[in-house]
């Protein structure tokens, strides 16, 4: 055994630290004169970053964002609830909770089940209806300094026209044609998984709108997601959005009951992210040029830079809310910044940027 | 406006092997966002869990320099156990207050519901009312009996009842409830949390003698401010309201028990 034991080692001690003294020269570097002995045991901040200012407006189909972050249809009800958190202004944009031409109470509770990084939830488009919303919810939205995006879902393809025609009228920036919600029976579940009713849907819902653009919404985990989105394209789309929901199932294994009352229901959260990127960029590819909003697991500006790189033009943060009301906030500063590292002069720079292998 | 914080706790007490007293210091929370007893916290238990967990107020005081919240929870899975593990002089991200509470005049006499985990929020109904009312409430065994002693501190009486009789009364609590309705129903309101099940009968029982009721809802819950619309609880006139922003406290007849 050697002589030394660790007991004759000499530790240094906090105090070691502050009495260092350097030979010929000032400790000023060290411990500015007259400050407080620093807490050691907290980490000291990082030297202050000064990031040149990056252009955060993006242009989605024509219509121009203030920045490329957009809250989820579904996620942020008309938009109420948030606004007691922060001012709608701050957001690029607002996809309200999506429409029926009538009121739907939705499905029964339990709507929500708890998963591995992410939520499944079977709602079942709970709305007040079109001409509600147009009374009640749309002049609130309209205070605000951002572009409103309407969601509808129709039973038949008429019904889509229908509410297009009503919600031009009323003057919103965009509309987005739902035609893949996992909880409907009626509407969303069939349109969203025939090439040829999906191209009905949107010819119809184009034909009313006219003057706004029109979005549509895709995915119902289908395996080519690219032959939908082609035959809306053809159809008169003037952008697309995607993922919605993916299906899934949670069961209790006590009772052996599915948690949610319809059983099954969207799985959306991080844990749909991989999933996101990999669509945004496979209909980015077959579409080149097709404005996108991608979505699906955003919950920090890395995300939002991935589906960006994918090819989304802009960007939709969603089931993060329900952890951090903040959320679209803090993607929006993290993608800024990220931009600005890597020395951007517009965040739409990063659009379709992937260097795939 | 609404915000979410930091807020420390500052003592945490287990009351039985599944059961935790935590007190937070919460900033101004209580000062601007205060309307009645009967009100929840919405609260992030770790990162690898998505959801906040909603969690009723058992009580709560304006204070310098900082509001103080007491919360009751039971360890129920991963996101209730992680809380209950965080040791005191640490924080947690808490949203707050949320809902509506109790409906109650200030030293009104209410005769106090509550079964297992839904006993909480009726010790801050009692503070509320200065010792007037009579608090009801019913426990799987003595085991799991908590805050008799908070109870009988601020309540003019306190009838306890278990599922297996080992302490109080043997049965359930709406037999208490009509017992007591009985001998004397100049109660201005029953209040009640609890099983959906319990809140059921105890609605029953004070319909049957004319003595409004409020009942305190649970469901399954989202963003706890109104905007996901899954905690939908479904009314006598066929809508669908939500416990986060319309309750979680409703008037007994409007909730349809049949859903």
């Amino acid at each position: 055994m050697p002589e030394k034991s660790l007991k004759s080692l000499h530790l240094p001690q906090p105090q070691d630290f502050d009495a260092v003294e350097i030979i010929g020269g000032s400790d000023d570097w060290y411990q500015p004169s007259g400050s407080e002995p620093v807490d050691r045991s907290i980490r000291p901040a990082a030297p202050e970053e000064h990031l040149p200012l990056v252009d955060m407006e993006v242009d989605l189909a024509g219509v121009k964002l203030k920045n490329p972050v957009v809250v989820a249809s579904g996620t942020f009800g008309f938009g109420r609830e948030y606004n007691q958190f922060y001012d709608l202004g701050e957001l690029g944009g607002i996809c309200a909770k999506g429409l029926t031409l009538h009121r739907r109470e939705g499905n029964p509770a339990p709507r929500i089940a708890e998963t591995p990084m992410g939520i499944l939830n079977s709602v079942g488009l709970q709305n007040p209806g079109v001409d509600a919303f147009i009374e009640e919810e749309l002049p609130f939205l309209r205070q605000f300094d951002t572009k409103v995006i309407a969601n509808i879902s129709g039973n038949t393809p008429e019904e889509y026209g229908i509410m297009c025609e009503k919600l031009a009228e009323a003057g919103v920036d965009m509309i987005e044609v739902n035609i893949s919600c996992p909880n409907v029976k009626a509407g969303g579940l069939a349109y969203g998984t025939r090439p040829e009713l999906a191209a009905e849907v949107t010819r119809e819902a184009k034909a009313p709108a006219g003057k706004g653009p029109e979005m549509v919404k895709l995915s119902r985990s289908i395996t080519d997601e690219t032959e939908l989105a082609k035959a809306v394209a053809d159809a008169g789309a003037d952008a697309l959005s995607l993922i919605n929901t993916l299906r899934g199932m949670r069961i209790d294994v006590n009772t052996g009951r599915p948690i949610l009352k319809m059983n099954t229901g969207g799985l959306s959260g991080p844990a749909v992210l991989p999933v996101a990127v990999r669509m945004v960029w496979e209909v980015a590819c077959a579409l080149p040029g097709m404005p996108i909003l991608g979505m699906g697991g955003v919950s920090k500006g890395e995300d939002a830079v991935q589906l960006m790189l994918a090819g989304a033009s802009a960007v939709a943060v969603g089931t993060a809310l329900f952890a951090d009301p903040y959320a679209p906030l803090t993607v929006r500063d993290g993608l800024r910044d990220i931009a600005a590292r890597k020395g951007l002069e517009r965040v739409s720079q990063l659009t379709g940027g992937v260097k795939p292998w | 406006m609404k915000v979410e914080r930091k807020c420390k706790i500052v003592s945490k007490e287990w009351l039985n092997h599944d059961a935790v007293y935590m007190v937070l210091e919460v900033g101004d929370m209580v000062r601007t966002s205060w309307k009645g007893p009967g009100q929840f916290v919405h609260i992030k238990c770790g990162d690898s869990l998505l959801l906040r967990r909603p969690i009723s107020v058992c009580s709560c005081m304006e204070d310098e320099p900082e509001d103080l919240l007491a919360i009751v929870f039971e360890v129920r899975g991963e996101g209730t156990a992680w809380l209950a593990n965080r040791p005191v002089g640490h924080s947690v991200d808490v949203m707050g207050l949320l809902g509506n509470g109790f409906t109650m005049k200030l030293e009104g006499r209410y005769l106090l519901v509550g079964g297992g985990i839904g006993v909480p929020p009726m010790v801050g109904c009692a503070q509320y009312t200065a010792g007037k009312s009579t608090a009801i409430v019913g426990f799987r065994s003595q085991e799991k009996a908590i805050l008799l002693p908070q109870l009988e501190e601020n309540c003019a009486k306190v009838l306890p009842a278990t599922d297996d009789g080992s302490l109080g009364y043997h049965g359930f609590v709406d037999a208490l409830v009509r017992q007591e309705l009985e001998q004397d129903k100049s109660y201005d309101a029953v209040l009640a949390c609890g099983p959906k099940l319990m809140l059921r009968n105890v609605a029953k029982v004070a319909e049957e003698f004319g003595v409004p009721c409020q009942v305190s809802m649970e469901e399954r819950m989202g963003c706890g401010v109104g905007a996901c619309l899954v905690c939908a609880c479904d009314m006598t006139d066929g809508t669908r309201k939500h416990v986060c922003k319309d309750g979680p406290v409703f008037d007994a007849k409007e909730v349809d028990w049949n859903a």
